[in-house]
């Protein structure tokens, strides 16, 4: 195999940009997994270059107001909300 | 509730008095958006959600007069071959005690099997209504990209996935079928099926005199060896009613499922990045900033199984993998596609073991993931092609366990299959 095996900063790193935390074993069995996972999915630089199909078109529909959720249907499965919003942690 | 762990809730839905599915229940796999009934994708993430809209197919159900008995268990947001993965707990076969019933749908599937519903939904991203139809005996249909809307479908990756219907046989599954496929105005990728006589279940006429039958012999090297026996009896049953087979030659599939994981594991890191808990889902709490709290609740509402499907295919899309992984995986999808157009040129439908092995031991795959990816390399160049498939019942191994027959269409072709279908179910 041409990359080195995953190894446990990787791994924290990808929790990290997916915002997932994780707990220490999973992140232990994660780097085994991934190893294998990624290693299998290296067969994929057999696949030779090929056209892809262009005739795909953009499907569009008049930017019109129509009926919508209610604010407060919108708002229902919220754990949080003030005067109407929603209200969530600081962003940084 | 059942003993086998079919249903997450079964509070019933009612549809219109009349209609073609008037005295008919239709259970629905839970990660599909039922008004005012909770709608969980197996998840804990979402173990309260209660959507405020009905799904497009929920509403044809509805209209068509049909009884929708329950929302069944599935893998946590659609991410499993086993069904093993739920929040609420595993499902067990009803038909094959102390096997799995396979996944993702594997609730729709067993409630079907058991008898507990008539018909079900579910929904195949890379073999979840083929899988579990496979391994409970009953009848799966994985429709053409764009037949059927997946407006209320929560999202695992959109590229791939379609809405089918789970049957006791072929003309009940048509039937299904013929309720909730065609355009909808939500969902821009469903188009008009071209034009085609009479119904999907009209189709189901069981008459396959002159069928051409292609077999791609990729799909039947290292599956079990009595798998593939059963196979080969169905297509000899198949044979002596008027169709007729030759080998096949499909050399992208060999790449498919590694091609498929990597793209649905990157859809998947984008898709279940809404799961913030601020405006639905499990709340990360108040503390600290949002990315912490977005962390938290990640940590806490999803399951192992997500999680290694949103790392890996966030490792897929980073800087330095993407041309490595992402662009690979899209190449390996135009070739896939390319050579079962090739392949479907000369023959009318192609026929493969829908799984490779019969239905494994509950608990015996969960160690290795990677084990249970490969098991999905029959069913996933289809979701890549975006064509049609139909998994029927093909007969059983010597201890009584169900194997599936995979007939695979051209786009729209789903009469091709439904009629090859019907000649066995």
């Amino acid at each position: 195999m041409s990359d080195p095996a995953v190894d446990p900063e990787e791994v924290r790193h990808v929790a990290d940009l997916a915002r997932v935390d994780l707990a220490d074993d999973e992140i232990e069995r994660f780097t085994e997994q991934f190893g294998d996972i990624l290693d299998a999915f290296e067969a994929l630089d057999d696949v030779p270059e090929t056209e892809r199909e262009a005739d795909l078109s953009n499907v569009m529909r008049p930017d019109e107001i129509r009926e919508s959720l209610s604010q407060e249907d919108a708002l229902q499965n919220a754990s949080d909300t003030e005067e109407g919003q929603f209200k969530g942690p600081k962003v940084s | 509730m059942t003993a086998y762990n079919g249903y997450v809730t079964d509070e019933t839905i009612e549809g219109a008095e009349d209609g073609p599915l008037a005295d008919t229940t239709v259970a629905v796999k839970d990660n599909i958006s039922t008004e005012g009934v909770r709608t969980t994708c197996g998840s804990a993430m979402l173990s309260d959600y209660v959507p405020p809209y009905d799904a497009t197919v929920v509403q044809r159900l509805k209209d068509a007069g049909a009884t929708i008995p329950g929302k069944t268990n599935m893998d946590e947001f659609g991410m499993g071959t086993t069904t093993e993965t739920s929040a609420f707990g595993p499902v067990e076969n009803p038909v094959a005690e102390g096997r799995v019933p396979g996944g993702s749908s594997g609730g729709s599937a067993a409630v079907v099997a058991a008898g507990d519903a008539d018909l079900a939904l579910g929904s195949d991203t890379g073999g979840s209504i083929r899988c579990p139809a496979a391994f409970c005996g009953v009848v799966g249909i994985k429709p053409t990209y764009g037949l059927v809307s997946r407006y209320g479908l929560v999202a695992y990756a959109n590229s791939l996935e379609q809405i089918g219907p789970i049957a006791p046989t072929v003309e009940d599954a048509a039937e299904l079928l013929d309720v909730i496929a065609g355009p909808d105005e939500h969902d821009a990728t469903t188009q008009e099926a071209p034009e085609a006589d009479g119904s999907y279940a009209a189709a189901a006429d069981g008459d396959v005199d002159g069928l051409s039958i292609g077999v791609p012999t990729e799909l039947l090297d290292g599956a079990d060896q009595e798998v593939v026996e059963t196979f080969w009896t169905a297509l000899d049953d198949l044979e002596a009613q008027g169709a007729s087979y030759h080998e096949v030659d499909l050399p992208s599939v060999e790449h498919a499922v590694e091609a498929y994981y990597v793209i649905a594991m990157s859809e998947a890191s984008s898709n279940l990045a809404r799961f913030d808990g601020v405006r639905y889902g499990q709340s990360g709490g108040y503390d600290g900033n949002w990315n912490d709290s977005f962390a938290n609740a990640r940590e806490e509402g999803f399951g192992e199984e997500v999680k290694r499907r949103v790392l890996l295919g966030t490792y897929a899309l980073s800087a330095g993998y993407h041309d490595k992984y992402y662009k690979k995986a899209q190449d390996a999808r135009a070739w896939v596609k390319q050579d079962f157009d090739e392949a479907l040129d000369d023959a009318d439908v192609l026929a493969s073991p829908t799984m490779p092995v019969p239905p494994m031991k509950r608990g015996e795959s969960l160690d290795d993931p990677l084990t249970m990816y490969l098991a999905d390399a029959n069913t996933t160049p289809v979701n890549l092609a975006n064509l049609p498939a139909i998994s029927v019942p093909a007969g059983e191994t010597d201890d009584g366990l169900p194997v599936g027959l995979q007939l695979v269409g051209p786009a729209f072709g789903e009469r091709e299959i439904i009629r090859a279908g019907s000649a066995l179910a």
